[in-house]
């Protein structure tokens, strides 16, 4: 899991936790490695152990390919986070209300940081306001300003000390959904001009998308699955993983054959797959984009032939979204359907048949078999 | 009348509230710092202790320290040539020791009621411990604090009890409003008590007042900007 540059980062955390035992271990290069898990799955008290924040039990954490120690609990290391260096971009920014702007900014230089002189710290918290668009809200307190313009404060306070990692928490999760996609285009950018490593934690799978080039999927203080952010998308491997790529649609099923399988969650449906099914298959998944509606002449030529897999639509029932129809069949599977804002009326949308083509059933493993109510 | 337990009142509670107010700050912190909860429990306990405690009592344990005959007390005499029970500076000692708690009490609250995020922000961010303190905990925790000082002001104002044990009731020297107050009752002079008790009400609603103000005024100029 490295970029051109080899590993930047890399982690191995143990750490008993309340309610179950947190176990990581992953490696990051450039680009952002994306922590993806449910909430209180240990992602955060992760993104802390790295920053020095919380001390794992066990482990070790180290930078630029093993040759700078922060923890190691073998060797009894473990540096404080004032001499960690990292920038830690809180949930919440955790800017200091009673500084202004400026201040902000300057509260992370020092001759640490190569700014020993107060004149170019001043300097510097300049050139990161001019960066980050700030410019004349330097006298103004964090109290007064916009939840976008508290995040930029909060970056350029971080970068202005040039971190040897970018840690962000849940970067999105206190803001307004219509200043979201602005910032993380914003975001994006500053990923890319970053030299180090850097990790963000998220429980959103559009934003692990979009800004992470390796994701760490995790649940209950394990790791999921890792790998390159798109390949994992593409094939999850197993149920869970999959659950947190943002399948809607997952069964448990029955082998009935080398590239046949039977899903017990939709009413007993026989479907084809282009891959053969193995001993360990214990769920498909299939997501709510990948079918195609099929009129009732379309399933009469495809019956019998073979990898029809059409599934009856039966009663649905179907919910408006602005630009979707979110279809819910009678056996249970979600159909996602695009559709444009002056549609209202879903009565010539729905097919009676649909269809799956076998390239898109997700052959899923997992520890646990799947039952029903895990996917409730 | 005699003016004398007016001023011995206003020196004992000022001079008391000086050092009551950095101590229980400083307490507040340290305690704030502990990670492991059974020390901090412990800690905290043995803080709180002279809150809880019946004033003569804790009066009775400053006696028993600070006695003449005490190996603290006979330290005192010999060394320093200061005997410490039955002076003004027992007095102190007395309101000190009684309205630390609450003091310490009023700022740890302060102190932990500051989001954690911002001191582990400033940790992040290369600040020192003490630094941290200053810039960060003290600045966003100052109304609380500021109220602990109301409390802990008051409180050694009206201190009877353990005065009582300690510093004694002696006319000039240690006899404070509230022991002036409590003598005069006791001597049949209710006329001279009723203008002890004047004074000390106006004293007390004062200052409080005045420090209410303050934090007023931090508060709302903190909610302006």
């Amino acid at each position: 899991m490295m970029g051109e540059d080899g590993i930047l980062l890399e982690a191995e955390i143990r750490k008993k936790l309340r309610d179950f035992q947190l176990e990581v271990s992953f490696a990051a290069g450039r680009g952002c490695l994306g922590l993806l898990g449910p909430s209180g799955c240990g992602k955060s008290m992760t993104l802390k152990s790295i920053a020095g924040i919380l001390a794992p039990d066990e482990g070790r954490i180290a930078l630029n390919g093993g040759r700078q120690v922060l923890f190691d609990s073998r060797q009894r290391i473990s540096l404080s986070p004032q001499k960690r260096r990292a920038g830690y971009l809180f949930q919440n920014y955790a800017l200091f209300p009673n500084m202004t702007v400026r201040e902000n900014i300057m509260s992370g230089l020092g001759a640490a940081s190569g700014h020993r002189r107060a004149s170019q710290r001043k300097e510097r918290a300049e050139e990161m306001m001019e960066r980050f668009r700030l410019k004349g809200l330097g006298d103004r307190y964090p109290g007064q300003l916009s939840g976008g313009q508290q995040q930029r404060v909060a970056l350029a306070r971080i970068l202005a000390y040039e971190p040897q990692t970018l840690l962000l928490d849940e970067p999105f999760s206190a803001m307004d959904a219509y200043l979201r996609e602005e910032l993380r285009l914003e975001l994006a950018g500053v990923l890319k001009d970053y030299a180090g490593a850097s990790v963000l934690v998220t429980h959103d799978r559009d934003e692990a998308y979009q800004l992470c080039s390796h994701l760490v999927l995790m649940k209950e203080g394990r790791v999921l699955a890792k790998g390159k952010t798109r390949e994992l998308f593409q094939n999850p491997g197993t149920w869970e993983a999959a659950r947190l790529t943002g399948c809607k649609n997952i069964s448990p099923v029955r082998r009935l054959g080398p590239f046949r399988v039977k899903a017990l969650a939709w009413g007993g449906l026989e479907l084809e797959t282009d891959q053969p099914v193995g001993e360990e298959v214990c769920a498909v998944g299939i997501r709510a984009h990948d079918f195609c509606p099929l009129s009732e002449g379309e399933a009469e030529a495809w019956e019998g032939r073979p990898g029809a897999n059409r599934i009856p639509v039966g009663k649905p029932s179907i919910s408006e979204m602005p630009f979707e129809w979110h279809i819910t069949l009678e056996n249970g599977i979600w159909w996602k359907k695009e559709k444009d804002i002056h549609t209202h009326d879903a009565a010539g949308v729905i097919p009676p048949w649909l269809r799956v083509d076998p390239s898109a059933i997700l052959l899923l493993k997992g520890e646990a078999e799947p039952t029903r109510q895990a996917f409730l | 009348m005699d003016w004398s337990p007016i001023w011995i009142s206003m020196k004992t509670a000022g001079l008391s509230i000086l050092i009551t107010f950095f101590l229980g700050l400083f307490a507040a912190w340290r305690v704030v710092c502990i990670r492991n909860e059974r020390w901090k429990a412990l800690w905290d306990g043995i803080l709180t202790l002279p809150l809880v405690l019946p004033p003569t009592v804790a009066g009775f344990f400053l006696l028993y320290i600070f006695g003449v005959k005490r190996p603290l007390g006979r330290f005192f005499v010999e060394y320093f040539g200061v005997k410490i029970a039955f002076s003004w500076g027992a007095a102190v000692i007395a309101a000190v020791v009684m309205s630390f708690p609450l003091m310490y009490r009023s700022a740890r609250g302060a102190l932990e009621q500051v989001d954690p995020d911002l001191a582990d922000a400033a940790r992040t961010l290369g600040m020192s411990e003490w630094r941290i303190f200053c810039r960060v905990l003290l600045p966003n925790g100052r109304s609380g604090i500021a109220s602990g000082g109301i409390l802990a002001f008051a409180r050694g104002l009206g201190e009877f009890g353990a005065t009582a044990m300690i510093a004694g009731n002696i006319a000039g020297k240690t006899r404070t409003l509230p022991m002036a107050v409590y003598s005069e009752v006791a001597a049949g002079n209710m006329d001279r008590a009723f203008q002890y008790v004047e004074i000390m009400a106006i004293i007390a609603l004062g200052s409080i007042l005045l420090m209410n103000y303050g934090t007023f005024r931090a508060d709302k100029g903190r909610r302006q900007r």
